[in-house]
Formats: structure tokens, C-alpha cells, sequence
């Protein structure tokens, strides 16, 4: 093989050949279509039939929205606009947007307000959802419900200057006797805040003083997507914390408090919510007298809350369950107390478990705020169901205004979602 | 924040547990408002208009109420109520009157303890097909879908009448006017039954009211009015006489626009007494002696009320049939002014 001269091979590639273009059914849309959309006989038919009842949908739906009418006085003359062709009416939208947003008795020249106030619950949101911020804007956070509360309702400032008051006492109390007790902390903050508000209820006369009042909006005239927004943040946000605190307390050692918390989570579960707004609305107004009763706001508030807060204890226990042991006893031999332990190791890990849990809870919740168009509130669907579709003008519009509803719980829920799915990949610590 | 609310609202719960004993004109009086329960929106009875002011034709009875105890018709506060939330509202003393197209029966009269105070309107249920169906006799209708409302005596009328004509049907119920609509337009049933007023004003929405047919059987009475609790009967008597105040005003043709007129030199004594410028009769119900021209004046007499709201010329276009007055061969009528 040696003395093989190199004349003996006739040619040499010395350079690379430039390489061809791919087969054109190899590549580009062609390939992708052909193995995403047409793979096999069947695949190829489902497409399709799918692009078919996509084709159907949007002609239908496409010269509709099209077509649309957004500025007329009725139904009827959008009906003569359009002459017989198909399209929609949005005008009804743009006449009365302000009343599916506000409701119709919020008095139109204080919109700002309600406004302003969702505004700032973003600001006051943020600290909380996205914990890069700086820690400082939680002071924000804290300040928000009393700003909120001030802005809505208006009335004097004493109102949510008192409630605030009335919390920072029973914060300080707390933080001074935490370090020592729990327990000694957390009954004495409460104690010490309603004492102030007791206190502070004779101290101002709420009537009398009008500086720094606005104009005050009582909660019959509250309604809307406004409603809905309200109900849904407030219950959210205070149903947490009670059901972590039935959670644990349905794990708990003591057999009176287990089996409290038992009870009420049972009870409460096994209650439809409709049924719950319901004594709210109708039972309640027995138990006070004429013209005094709890404000119809409030009562539905609390029945909501207990409603969501029982979901989510469940929704943690079993966060708590999915814990291994050895994270409890790692707890105990590392010397913490109950509470100490709860709050640096166990809970944190727990909650991280049932974030998808939580965030399905408040995502149902935030929709079953609806429910309270039946006890004759306005919400969204209330504007839509009572007032709107009864007027004179708008009497026969439904696509338009139930698609906008759906539209807005569209858009809060998904937005919801995201951040869940956002705070799942932040705090997935696990490195799986 | 909802704690301070509770506070003051318990605070306010304790403070007016002591004043609540008084009589309902009292309490009227004393509010500087009347609470007015209305439906949560029906065409041409009450519904709110763009700007939020309720108008219709039972709102129009809450505010001669509201203008004969106070003497301001717009000074009501409506509460909006459910066919299932109007009589716990109004038996536990929420709102003062119930004015809500509401079907005067003997156990909401005797067994639920209210008072009715009159008849607004005389309805009856009716049934709606759509053309094509091809029937024309509510005998034609066994085995259909019928479109009912929940909660109201429509229900326990249509199984009434079946049972009677030992014909079967298969009810969907439903919650509102607006949902029935959509229901029955969507083809869900075959059949819409309620009010023949509901059913009239109901039709005039659709886009092709000429394809559906209003079936000629009525079968029920449905004697529509205001009501109040029992047991009251100095502030049942203001609202009863009213509302008579408004009919008898239509009898004798004062208007809202010759009220002045007519308060001034009228040579008619029942009209006299009636405007207050003879006899006592607004002492005697405990208001001013202009209670019933201030009722008049706010919306006109029964006649004027149901032309704006509900008459010929509204899209509604009901015509007076049995309401009209006893004098033109219908049902409204009124005891005397004396």
C-alpha cells in the first residue's frame, strides 16, 4: 500500500461541496405543517375539521363585531342602522359603561374616587406579589385598606383614621409581648385594638365633625365591576389568614380548638355559598332591628369570607400533609416553639405547596362573587340581569353585554394565573 | 378597614334599637325618606335610566307616596328586590312599601301578613308562541316546553291549568324577564308564559315581533299592587288613598297640568276635598292638606302614569283594556272622596 502514488485517485474534493437547500417538503412551513398538522391520514382529517369550525366561528363572529353599532340611542335604532344585516350593538356599552363599572346609583361626578382607589391597589399590591421590591413599600401596603375604605365609602376621615389607630395599638402590643408569648401577643393586640376603637367611638362624634369629610356613598349605591373587584380583593385577602389559622388549628394537639375548627370547615364546605348569601341577606335582617341591621356590604362580606377562608384551610392542610416529617422534627431539635416553627419552617414550605391551590380557590372565588346579583346586589352581572336589560332601550341586548362581562373576568382571572405561574417558577427552590 | 365599618355599624345598631317601636308614617316622617321596594328591573315598571333615576309605573306609585307624606317625589329610596328577597324585605321592616307588580292572593294577604292596598293593574297570565308552531288555542299545547318564572304565582297558575286540561307540559324554569327572553328566543321552549303585560312589552323587543303570537286564553287573574305590612293601618291608609287619590284624580279630570287650575276655582266639591281645599281629609290620614295634589303633581293621575310608562304610545304599547276607569267599561275605580 505504500509505494500507491497519490496519482492514482483521479480526484480530490478539496473543498467542501456547498451544501443544497433541504428537499422543499423537508423544510420550512411545508415540513412543519406536514408534522404538526398532517403526520397521518386521521391527523390530516382533524385538521380539517378543526380549521373548518374555526373558519365557522370567526365568519360568523368577525362581521358581527365588524358591523358593530357604537353609537345609538336604543336598540331599536341600532336595529334600523343596521338595516338587516348582522351586527352588533355596542352602543349599549358606551351608554351605560359607566354602569356596569360603577353601578348605577355611585354618583357619576365621584368616579375618580373608586378610580383612584384601583389605582393605588396596585401600588399597594405589588410589595406583596413581587417581594424584589423594596420591603419599605409594605408600609404602602398596610396604609392601603384605610385609604381605600376612605376613598369608596368617603364620610369623615375620623372613620379610617380611628381603624388605624385602633391597629397600629394593636400591633405594638402584639410586637412588644410576641417575643415572649404567642399567644399573650396576639390576644392582647386584639384586645388593645378593640378597646381603642371602643374608646375612640366616644371620643369622636362622628357626625359632627366635617373637616377633611368627603361626600359619603352609602354601600346600597356600590355596584359594578367595582362590586365584584371590592368583594373579590377584600374576601381574598382576608380569607388567607383564616384559613392558614384553621388549617393549623385542625392540626392541632388540643382537642377543643381541633375540633372547632372541624366543625366550621365541615359545616361551611358542606353549605352551597348561594345558600350562605342568602341568611345574609334575608335571616340576618330579622336579628336587628328595622332600618339598623349590619350593612348589607358587610354581611356578605363575612359569609364570602368564611366561604373562601374554609376552601383555603383545606387547600393548606393538605400543603401541611405533603411536608415529610423530618421537617417538623427538624423544627423541634432545632429548639423553636410552636409559632416560631410554623412561621420560619413549616409554613413557608407548606404554602409554597399550595400556591396552585390557592390561587384555583381565589380565581373561583373572584367569579362567585356573582352569586350576589341574586340577593338584588349590582354587580356586573346584577347591571346586566336587572337595570340594563329592563330598560326601555336596551330590553333584548344580551351577546354585547355578557361578552364585556366576560371580557373584564376574563382578563382579572388570566392575569391572575400568570402570576401564579410566575411565583411557582420564583420559588421553585426544589431543582427539579 | 371592614372592622371600623362593624364598629360603627354596631354602634349605629345600638343607638337606633330604641327608636324603631314608632309607626311606619312616624318613621317616614322622622327619615325624611320613604324606602320603596321595587322589582330589579322590568319594562315599564321600574327600571333605572342611564343616569340612574328609577322610572315606571310602579315607581311613579312610591313617589305620590313619597310626595304626599313628605311632599318631595323624589324622595325615595329605592330598593331593589327578587321575586325570592320582596317579603323578607318588607316584612322585616327594610322597606316601608312593597310596590313591585306584585299578585294580591289570599295567603300572601292572610298567611305572609301583608296588607295590599289596592290594584295598580289588573293583569292576567297569558301564553306567547312562536308563529310557526301553528297553534293557535293553549288546549294545543300538550307536551311543550313552557318558559316560567320561578318564585311567582305564574308557576302554580300553569300547573293549574294543565292539570285542569289533563294535558302534560314540561316547565324550564327560570329566574328573570330578561332570561326568559333570551330562552325562549334561543328556542329553549316552546312556550313563554307570565303577565299578558310582560308578555306584550316583551314581544316589542324582539326584532321580528311579527313571528310570535300572543295565544288568546288568559288564565289567571292577576290583580297587580302595592302592598305593606300588617298590623299598620294609619300608614296602609296613606298608601291605599294615594293611590285612590290618583285614580279618582283621572275620574275627574285634574291633571298634572290643570292641577293649579282646577286646586283654584273648581266648583266640583269631591275635587275640593280631593286638592284640599275643602273638608280635612289630609288631617284626618295625619299629612298636610295638599297631600293629594302633591301626589298628583309628581307624575300625573293614574291615567298619565300609564301613558308615560307603559301606554299606546310607549314601546310597550299596552292599551287600558281592563284598567281602564269603571266609567269607560274597566276596572279602576275608587271609593269616594267624602
Amino acid at each position: 500500500m505504500s509505494d500507491q502514488s497519490t496519482n492514482s485517485i483521479a480526484f480530490v474534493r478539496t473543498q467542501e461541496v456547498p451544501s443544497m437547500p433541504p428537499p422543499y417538503t423537508a423544510a420550512g412551513p411545508i415540513r412543519w405543517m406536514r408534522e404538526n398538522l398532517f403526520a397521518t391520514p386521521l391527523n390530516g382529517l382533524l385538521t380539517l375539521v378543526a380549521l373548518y369550525f374555526i373558519y365557522a366561528i370567526l365568519s360568523g363572529t368577525l362581521p358581527w363585531i365588524a358591523n358593530g353599532i357604537w353609537d345609538s340611542p336604543s336598540l331599536a335604532a341600532c336595529r334600523d342602522m343596521l338595516d338587516g344585516a348582522s351586527g352588533a350593538c355596542f352602543a349599549v356599552l358606551t351608554e351605560r359603561w359607566h354602569q356596569l363599572l360603577f353601578g348605577f346609583t355611585y354618583p357619576s361626578d365621584i368616579y375618580w374616587r373608586p378610580t383612584l382607589a384601583f389605582v393605588l391597589f396596585f401600588f399597594a399590591a405589588a410589595p406583596v406579589l413581587f417581594f424584589d421590591l423594596p420591603r419599605k413599600l409594605l408600609v404602602f401596603t398596610g396604609l392601603f385598606p384605610f385609604i381605600a375604605f376612605y376613598l369608596i365609602w368617603g364620610g369623615s376621615v375620623f372613620t379610617p383614621l380611628l381603624a388605624l389607630v385602633g391597629v397600629l395599638a394593636g400591633y405594638f402590643v402584639y410586637a412588644r409581648y410576641v417575643a415572649s408569648n404567642f399567644a399573650v401577643g396576639f390576644l392582647g393586640g386584639i384586645i388593645s385594638a378593640a378597646l381603642v376603637w371602643w374608646l375612640g367611638g366616644f371620643v369622636i362624634p362622628e357626625h359632627e365633625i366635617t373637616e377633611g369629610a368627603m361626600r359619603s356613598v352609602p354601600s346600597r349605591d356600590l355596584g359594578g365591576f367595582m362590586l365584584n373587584m371590592m368583594l373579590g380583593v377584600t374576601c381574598v385577602s382576608l380569607s388567607l389568614p383564616i384559613g392558614i389559622a384553621l388549617a393549623l388549628g385542625r392540626q392541632s394537639d388540643m382537642p377543643f380548638i381541633k375540633y372547632i375548627c372541624v366543625v366550621f370547615i365541615e359545616f361551611v364546605r358542606g353549605v352551597p355559598l348561594i345558600t350562605l348569601l342568602f341568611v345574609a341577606s334575608v335571616m340576618l335582617s330579622y336579628f336587628f332591628p328595622p332600618g339598623s341591621g349590619v350593612d348589607l356590604f358587610i354581611r356578605v362580606v363575612i359569609m364570602i369570607t368564611l366561604f373562601a377562608s374554609a376552601y383555603i384551610a383545606e387547600v393548606i392542610r393538605g400543603g401541611l400533609a405533603a411536608l415529610p416529617k423530618g421537617q417538623y422534627e427538624a423544627a423541634d431539635s432545632l429548639g423553636l416553639d410552636y409559632a416560631q416553627s410554623m412561621r420560619l419552617i413549616i409554613l413557608p414550605q407548606a404554602l409554597k405547596i399550595s400556591i396552585p391551590g390557592i390561587v384555583n380557590v381565589s380565581v373561583g372565588l373572584f367569579k362567585d362573587t356573582t352569586l350576589v346579583s341574586v340577593i338584588s346586589m349590582f354587580d356586573l352581572v346584577g347591571m346586566i340581569r336587572g337595570p340594563i336589560l329592563a330598560s326601555t332601550e336596551w330590553n333584548g341586548v344580551y351577546w354585547e353585554l355578557f361578552g364585556f362581562a366576560a371580557l373584564l373576568f376574563f382578563v382579572t382571572c388570566y392575569g391572575i394565573s400568570q402570576y401564579s405561574q410566575w411565583l411557582e417558577r420564583r420559588l421553585a427552590t426544589d431543582h427539579r | 378597614m371592614k372592622k371600623s365599618v362593624i364598629f360603627g355599624a354596631m354602634t349605629v345598631a345600638g343607638l337606633a334599637a330604641g327608636a324603631a317601636a314608632a309607626g311606619t308614617l312616624e318613621d317616614v316622617k322622622a327619615r325624611g325618606k320613604l324606602n320603596c321596594g321595587v322589582t330589579t328591573g322590568l319594562v315599564g315598571f321600574a327600571a333605572p335610566d342611564a343616569n340612574g333615576e328609577w322610572e315606571g309605573f310602579d315607581v311613579a306609585v312610591c313617589r305620590a307616596v313619597a310626595a304626599a307624606v313628605l311632599g318631595d317625589g323624589s324622595a325615595v329610596e329605592f330598593v331593589p328586590t327578587t321575586g325570592k328577597t320582596r317579603f323578607t324585605a318588607l316584612a322585616s321592616g327594610e322597606i316601608d312599601m312593597l310596590a313591585r307588580n306584585t299578585t294580591w292572593t289570599f295567603s300572601r294577604d292572610v298567611d305572609l301578613k301583608f296588607t295590599f292596598v289596592g290594584v295598580n293593574y289588573y293583569d292576567g297570565q297569558g301564553f306567547m308562541v312562536p308563529k310557526e308552531l301553528g297553534v293557535s288555542s293553549a288546549k294545543d299545547l300538550d307536551g311543550a316546553t313552557v318558559c316560567i318564572q320561578t318564585g311567582t304565582t305564574t308557576e302554580l297558575n300553569l300547573a293549574d291549568f294543565f292539570r285542569a286540561n289533563n294535558i302534560s307540559y314540561e316547565p324550564v324554569p327560570i329566574e328573570t324577564n330578561a332570561e326568559a327572553q333570551q330562552q325562549y328566543l334561543a328556542g329553549a321552549c316552546d312556550v313563554y308564559t307570565t303577565d299578558a303585560s310582560g308578555l306584550a312589552a316583551t314581544r316589542a323587543t324582539f326584532e321580528a315581533p311579527g313571528d310570535h303570537a300572543l295565544l288568546p286564553e288568559i288564565i289567571s287573574k292577576e290583580p297587580l299592587g302595592p302592598l305593606v305590612r300588617h298590623g299598620d293601618d294609619a300608614w296602609g291608609d296613606v298608601v291605599r288613598w294615594t293611590l285612590n287619590a290618583l285614580i279618582t284624580a283621572e275620574e275627574l279630570g285634574v291633571t298634572s297640568a290643570n292641577i293649579g287650575e282646577m286646586a283654584a276655582n273648581t266648583n266640583n266639591p269631591e275635587v275640593a276635598r280631593l286638592l284640599g281645599t275643602e273638608g280635612n281629609l289630609g288631617e284626618m290620614l295625619g299629612l298636610d292638606a295638599g297631600w293629594a295634589k302633591a301626589a298628583i303633581m309628581v307624575g300625573g293621575n293614574y291615567g298619565e302614569v300609564f301613558a308615560k310608562n307603559i301606554g299606546e304610545d310607549t314601546p310597550i304599547g299596552l292599551s287600558r283594556g281592563l284598567n281602564a276607569q269603571w266609567t269607560n267599561g274597566g276596572l279602576i275605580y275608587s271609593p269616594p272622596f267624602r
